[in-house]
């Protein structure tokens, strides 16, 4: 019997804890299904993040390390700097990269580190109770914004992949989403090539996933889909935004 | 960056002064948490805050008795001299390597910017060797031992795993002051009064200790070269035959409470020293133990 689908080895057997209609499941697996396809065997290590992903540890199989909140970009240089055939992925949230974390990503980006980032936006801090992040779009009600967030207050969402594009570091820069099919199977392409720019040298490379976070948008999965797509692809659109090595650099 | 270094089981530093050495006070305690050796460095300067650029041993709290968050330790070296801090360095990795935890050479600005003639050691080759660091990140696929596969981590969610992996840190920091401590003994052994003081101090305190001994007031100095763990039983020894101690520090006395508990109240202890990073000098020390001596 020939076997037309499989689990990847690259993700251990632990259930996911995730919320029912999170896409970090669907994220989880394009990920690992790509450091298996990405033929690196051993030479893997991947950097969690603190946030719903802190447990990314337990679920892929392969070396791992738990950073401090947003420090995952500077762990995951580390690594790599002390073993440079290594492929090191950080995955990290909106509340955790482009919070606490700017100044470890800006840098990273500017070192024109070797890694790949694996950032999920869904525009809220999920873990810690749905909190306002700097992801979250204007007029979203979330626990810290309860009459929605004011731009005059809290400014406008900062969109990463468009600063992180400025820097001339940043190899690989695309903005994708899993919320149809053929977007999962665009985003598996990206992370594709983002491992594959990796294994040839070239650095850095962010991969941002549109997420949805069903419990504390206060929305069924579905709603949340279809939220996602009505009012967060129109303020975060969806594409490449730097591609050194389609520039042929 | 460290952090992540540290974890490839390779022999990683940093190193930085006050204010530097407070920024990364965040991944010390996540090292310590997930258990990995490194060497740090910190070259005290005045504080708090950005303090002064002089040298000072404000940081001592910091370093023996916390710094980050939740209950670890550091194994704590204050080297007097240049040749002490080279030669402390040979076996620190070594220390840091056997207990799992990130040891830190706590040195004060003169310390750093001195010049003194030093012997070197003979170098030694370090290898890493992944199969002696089973817990580094050194390489795993599917289908390994289950058991090589690194996971550097400091979160342990439930009470339960955090109890019992804090338990694993304390009968570590348990075994580092059994095995540990260090200390030097200067003319106590018929001392009436002992100057207790750590790094460049202790130089200062032995050369009045010398101006002293002239003067015909027996003067000796005990100096911690582990600031952490502390040789309380070690001064609490030496003190026995002596009439009081004076301890000595260029802060506002950090080091007092650990001379005060090793002594238990059996003596007197007085403090002199400066926290605006002047070094107390040879003079001041000996006009305090004439007031000492008179019973003022």
């Amino acid at each position: 019997m020939s076997v037309l689908f499989e689990k990847t080895p690259y993700l251990t057997e632990k259930p996911f804890h995730y919320c029912p209609g999170c896409n970090h499941g669907i994220i989880h697996r394009l990920v690992a299904e790509c450091l298996e396809e990405s033929g690196m065997g051993e030479k893997i290590a991947g950097v969690a993040p603190v946030g719903c992903s802190v447990f990314a540890y337990d679920y892929f199989n392969c070396d791992m390390l738990e950073a401090a909140h947003g420090r995952a970009p500077a762990v995951a240089t580390g690594v790599k700097r002390a073993k440079p055939d290594t492929l090191v992925f950080t995955y990290q949230g909106d509340g955790d990269l482009a919070s606490i974390g700017t100044a470890e990503i800006v840098h990273a980006a500017h070192r024109g580190e070797k890694i790949v980032t694996i950032f999920v936006n869904n525009a809220i801090y999920g873990m810690t109770g749905g909190q306002m992040a700097p992801t979250t779009l204007v007029g979203q009600r979330t626990t810290t914004s309860p009459y929605g967030r004011d731009e005059a207050w809290c400014g406008a969402p900062i969109k990463m992949s468009e600063m992180l594009a400025q820097v001339p570091g940043a190899y690989y820069i695309e903005r994708c989403a899993v919320d149809t099919n053929a977007n999962i199977i665009k985003t598996k392409k990206a992370i594709k090539k983002a491992f594959e720019y990796e294994k040839a040298g070239h650095g850095f490379c962010m991969i941002e996933v549109l997420s949805t976070c069903p419990t504390n948008w206060g929305l069924s999965p579905v709603e949340a889909m279809k939220w996602l797509e009505e009012n967060m692809i129109p303020y975060y659109p969806l594409g490449v935004y730097k591609d050194k090595g389609a520039e042929g650099k | 960056m460290f952090y992540g270094a540290a974890a490839t089981g390779e022999r990683v530093i940093t190193s930085s002064s006050s204010p530097g050495v407070s920024l990364k006070q965040e991944g010390i305690s996540y090292m310590a948490g997930a258990r990995l050796p490194a060497v740090i460095l910190n070259v005290m300067r005045g504080g708090p805050g950005l303090g002064s650029i002089q040298a000072s041993q404000g940081d001592y709290f910091q370093a023996t008795k916390g710094g980050g968050n939740g209950d670890y330790h550091l194994l704590t070296y204050a080297p007097a001299s240049i040749q002490e801090a080279i030669d402390i360095m040979m076996f620190a990795y070594d220390k840091a390597e056997k207990y799992r935890v990130p040891c830190l050479i706590l040195a004060d600005g003169i310390m750093c910017q001195m010049m003194e003639p030093v012997e070197m050691p003979e170098m030694r080759d370090f290898k890493v060797d992944p199969e002696a660091k089973p817990w580094a990140v050194t390489g795993w696929k599917p289908g390994d031992a289950p058991e090589k596969r690194a996971v550097i981590n400091s979160l342990f969610i439930t009470t339960e795993e955090l109890s019992e992996h804090n338990n694993v840190l304390q009968n570590t920091y348990r075994e580092m002051e059994k095995n540990e401590k260090m200390w030097e003994c200067y003319k106590t052994e018929d001392a009436e009064f002992i100057i207790t003081a750590f790094g460049t101090v202790a130089r200062i305190a032995k050369s009045a200790a010398d101006q002293l001994r002239a003067e015909g007031i027996k003067v000796g100095v005990f100096r911690p070269i582990t600031v952490w763990p502390f040789p309380y039983e070690a001064l609490k020894e030496v003190a026995e035959n002596c009439k009081a101690i004076l301890d000595v520090e260029a802060n506002e006395g950090q080091m007092k409470e650990d001379v005060l508990l090793a002594v238990a109240g059996t003596r007197q202890v007085e403090y002199f020293g400066h926290c605006g990073s002047q070094m107390p000098t040879t003079d001041e020390i000996s006009k305090k133990i004439h007031e000492m001596k008179e019973g003022r």
